[in-house]
């Protein structure tokens, strides 16, 4: 056996790579409180406050320090860089410099191009040359995109296709990395490879022969990485460092690989439990040594950075890596997941201050221990840096060694991936419908035509009708576009080392998503309990706005005449996805999750029926519109968990704002109640929920004195952001959002 | 039977233990000076709504209720409509569901009686502790209020007397004191609640174009008033 495994307890996980096996037979379960908790070491507290200082340095840039014109980043291209050699526990950066940017124009040139103009830099002539030769996915896209893909794009009915930069949402089983080491990984590649002979070698099975090659050159690529380092990880990691130190080296070499829009981490921080209570039986490590590895350790996840243009942060506020880690839940034997590693790695908010990444994902369970959700409700409460997500609705469907990717996209870890795919717009599909497939800002035939609505008033099952007629047509378009997106990205930009770190064989979703749900469900109860009436435009004959006569229930106040509204349309947009083939044979997924792009959104959907006007924000993700939720945050609370989860596997993310008082009286009545609200909610099968406990007069003081708020960190869809980091127009919708106060 | 609703609250998590479901009831005979919901005083407005439809309502939040949650009624005065309050009540009490009245006392003590019969806890208002401050701060009666109390006690039902302390008004330490010792000659009594003076209600007077009687009070920060009351020994715990 090997010693690097000495003191572990045996099982499948030897003979196959199977870390959940791994975990199950070794982990110790934690049920007590935090009060074993270290608190930051003088070296801990130099390299942050080194690395304060190049953040601060960072945003006087303009909120990019540097960026390498000349070297194509790649797993080996960069020499190694430090934030500070002598002190770092845990070493490794993207390039030779922290935070220093690099070009990764796999994706597409035009992208790259763009970020370095933002920036006052140009890509230098060289790279310009070497991608002349090389085609890249954004090339590869644009040659097969048909005319209604383009025209639906252009309109922004389908929007943020990553058809122009990585397409990320791929995590990487970087545990495997420290458990079995590299050599050990190739050899099961290798093996894999060799099996594909014994078929016929048509386009599937080159196709793997030649993915299995490229794994296979990534993980020697890691090896040499690493060796740069001065470190040797073809062998297992023999001790807590090596593990954490082994495991970020997997995940480095795939940040430094792709610039995917979501580089999450996985589930890592029980597995590294399992090393450091191994350290401590041995007398080797201590609270303390063990804090400070998981502290050096996240930061330098705080240190990742891609190089992104300033449209694609119009998109995504805040520079967001979504390096999501998941914590806790429940294994299928009915012991909890939850570790002191869990309490360390939430603990290193305090270490090293709040921050909006590693995107720190709580897995809620009723049955986890009261200690750990006590804990995490008062970190909620103290940071605003936790998102939760249902693990008791996650776990039936994906076991218990998936974690999240991105937001709300749970995966079976190193077992699936997802080819991600951005979302379509509801909002404008209604309008869509109303103006016979004409795009009613651009006054371009986008769908099939069919005569503009010509009565007076809107008519609730006349306008169902034109928009079950619709609904096919938009599915098909945009699962064109995606299988187009995911073809070319397999063909150009292939994830290899994160598919090093996948079994040879995975499962595959395709995520599609929606945007502006509760207006669209909205819209259509404002048709059907209040009157509409049709106001049109006289130079097109388009209707570009309405006039809401009456009330109508609005999503976000438990009242099933709309929210049912939501649920169906919701299911059936669903439905009509289910009905396109895909590439792979992905299995079809939606999710309900906007990120920051409702804002952008809301520019390019014109007026909608329940009385928004053009430019106003979609509400986040599967939020009701903001300030219509009026019946209090559980009512708001109780609508988003009658969304299905069956029909949105890939999440539905809801956002939650409360403000201190409105909470309870003294922090122990606050973190009582906020373990309420989470039980009441996900008892519901509800998904998601990301939490802000604050006072809009503080996110006003943030934005009229962003100086003064360097760090404020708050939840918005699905991810953490640095308020400061956000467009001034996001941060306005930030603001304008429902909190929910005490009466 | 119906009543009428000013309206609800689906989480409360300040009146009462747990998160709560907070009915508002509409109507009210007296007029604190405090009073932060002007727009429930008025009898015969407000939505009109059976205990029936309304406990349907309600239960509607019945996970979030661990931990002593459940429904509290407060007001307007819900002793204005106790046969109301009764049969909601009664009907969430079969559900097992924890039901608290939050009240000044005042109304019919027979009537209030079949309220408390199917309340968990009462949440009393001590407004004053004198007769004419009774007078002069509500247009109530401390002697009436002290009887409800004297129900509450010979019905065993759980008690938290709540005050709220103005500056100026009524935050003198024999004031303070008056209150913590006539709390505690309630056997049922289980805490006090001072709730300190805030002026968030400033923008309804406005609004409905009312003046706010104690315009110009200072709101008093509940940390400074933990301190005040610590001073005087009267801080419970």
């Amino acid at each position: 056996m090997n010693h690097a495994w000495n003191g572990f307890v045996a099982g499948n996980w030897q003979s196959e790579i199977d870390v959940r096996d791994f975990i199950q037979k070794n982990y110790t379960p934690y049920t007590g409180d935090e009060s074993f908790l270290a608190s930051s070491t003088p070296r801990t507290l130099a390299l942050r406050a080194k690395f304060e200082q190049l953040l601060a340095a960072e945003r006087r840039n303009g909120g990019c320090l540097a960026v390498d014109t000349d070297t194509v980043i790649g797993i080996t291209s960069f020499a190694p860089g430090y934030l500070d050699r002598e002190k770092e526990l845990i070493v490794g950066l993207q390039t030779d410099q922290p935070l220093k940017r690099a070009c990764n124009p796999y994706g597409g040139m035009r992208m790259v191009r763009q970020a370095c103009k933002a920036y006052g830099a140009q890509v230098s002539e060289k790279i310009e040359e070497e991608f002349r030769l090389h085609k890249t996915h954004n090339d590869g896209v644009f040659d097969a995109y048909p005319a209604d893909v383009r025209e639906a794009r252009h309109c922004g009915l389908i929007t943020g296709l990553p058809d122009a930069y990585g397409r990320g949402r791929i995590i990487g089983d970087y545990r495997r990395v420290a458990l079995y080491g590299i050599d050990r990984l190739i050899e099961e590649k290798k093996k894999d490879k060799a099996a594909l002979a014994n078929g016929d070698f048509l386009q599937d099975t080159i196709r793997a022969a030649e993915e299995l090659a490229d794994q296979i050159r990534a993980l020697e690529d890691m090896k040499k990485m690493a060796a740069a380092y001065g470190y040797d990880i073809s062998a297992p990691a023999a001790n807590a460092r090596e593990a954490v130190q082994w495991l970020y080296f997997g995940y480095l070499a795939a940040i430094k690989e792709q610039n995917g829009a979501a580089m999450s981490l996985g589930r890592v921080s029980t597995f590294l439990d399992i090393y450091f209570e191994r350290d401590f039986a041995a007398g080797t490590l201590t609270e303390s040594g063990a804090q400070e590895l998981m502290d050096d350790f996240v930061l330098k996840l705080r240190m990742a950075r891609h190089l992104r243009t300033p449209d694609y942060n119009e998109l995504f506020g805040g520079d967001p890596m979504w390096i999501t880690e998941s914590l806790g839940g429940m294994g299928e034997d009915g012991r909890t997941l939850v570790t002191k590693n869990c309490f360390r790695m939430l603990h290193t908010l305090y270490n090293l201050g709040s921050s909006a990444e590693p995107n720190l994902t709580v897995l809620w369970s009723e049955q986890l221990p009261e200690a750990w959700k006590r804990y995490i409700a008062r970190v909620s409460c103290e940071t605003d840096a936790i998102q939760y997500e249902n693990d008791d609705l996650m776990r039936p469907r994906f076991g218990d060694d998936y974690a999240i990717a991105c937001c709300v996209s749970a995966m079976k870890v190193g077992k699936q991936m997802q080819f991600f795919g951005a979302r379509a717009n509801l909002a404008k599909l209604v309008l869509l419908a109303i103006n016979g497939g004409r795009d009613e800002l651009k006054n371009e035939q986008v769908g099939p035509a069919m005569p503009v609505w010509d009565e007076e008033y809107l008519d609730y099952d006349k306008l169902l009708e034109r928009i079950d007629f619709y609904r096919p047509w938009l599915a098909k378009t945009y699962a064109s576009a995606m299988n187009i997106i995911h073809y070319m990205h397999d063909k150009y930009a292939y994830e290899k080392a994160q598919m090093a770190l996948h079994d040879s064989t995975v499962h595959r979703f395709m995520s599609f998503g929606i945007a502006g749900m509760s207006c669209m469900a909205d819209s259509l109860s404002a048709v059907k309990y209040a009157r509409v009436r049709c106001i049109r435009s006289p130079e097109t004959g388009l209707v570009t706005d309405f006039e809401v006569e009456g009330e109508y229930p609005a999503f976000g106040n438990d009242d099933d005449r709309v929210d049912l509204i939501a649920k169906e349309q919701v299911e059936k947009f669903f439905r009509a996805l289910q009905a396109c083939p895909l590439y792979r044979d992905a299995q079809h997924t939606l999710s309900i999750l906007t990120i920051t792009s409702n804002v952008m959104y809301g520019k390019k959907t014109g007026n909608t029926p329940d009385g928004r006007k053009q430019g106003q924000p979609l509400a986040p993700g599967a939020n009701p519109m903001s300030g219509r939720d009026v019946s209090g945050a559980l009512a708001s609370l109780n609508s988003v968990a009658k969304l299905d989860y069956d029909v949105c596997m890939d999440g539905i993310s809801n956002t939650f704002s409360i403000v201190p008082d409105a909470l309870g009286k003294s922090e122990p009545e606050r973190i009582d109640n906020l373990v309420n609200i989470l039980t009441g909610y996900f008892a519901q099968g509800a998904h998601h929920l990301n939490v802000n406990v604050l006072n809009r007069e503080t996110l006003i003081a943030a934005y009229e004195h962003p100086d003064q708020y360097p760090s404020l960190t708050i939840r918005v869809s699905g991810y953490a952001v640095n308020f400061a980091k956000l467009s001034r127009e996001q941060q306005r919708e930030v603001i304008s959002r429902t909190f929910h106060v005490a009466v | 039977m119906e009543g009428r609703i000013h309206s609800v609250q689906s989480l409360g998590a300040v009146d009462g233990p747990g998160l709560r479901y907070v009915i508002f009831t509409q109507g009210c005979p007296l007029r604190c000076k405090c009073c932060h919901n002007p727009d429930t005083w008025a009898f015969g407005e407000g939505e009109q709504v059976t205990p029936q439809e309304l406990a349907k309502r309600a239960l509607r939040f019945r996970p979030y209720w661990k931990n002593g949650g459940g429904v509290t009624v407060t007001g307007g005065e819900p002793l204005s409509q106790p046969d109301f309050v009764a049969a909601l009540f009664s009907i969430l009490r079969a559900e097992g569901v924890h039901t608290a009245l939050d009240t000044s006392g005042a109304g019919d003590l027979a009537a209030a009686r079949r309220v408390l019969e199917q309340t968990s806890l009462v949440l009393a208002d001590l407004k004053s502790p004198t007769e004419e401050g009774y007078r002069e701060f509500c247009g109530g009666s401390l002697a009436h209020t002290l009887d409800f109390l004297r129900l509450t006690e010979e019905m065993g039902i759980p008690l938290w007397v709540r005050h709220v302390v103005i500056p100026g008004v009524t935050d003198s330490a024999g004031s303070l004191a008056a209150i913590h010792r006539m709390a505690h000659g309630f056997s049922n009594l289980e805490k006090i609640e001072w709730l300190p003076f805030k002026t968030l209600c400033l923008e309804k007077y406005g609004r409905m174009g009312i003046p706010f009687p104690l315009e110009g009070t200072p709101a008093l920060e509940a940390d400074a008033l933990q301190k005040t009351l610590q001073k005087l020994g009267l801080w419970d715990r």
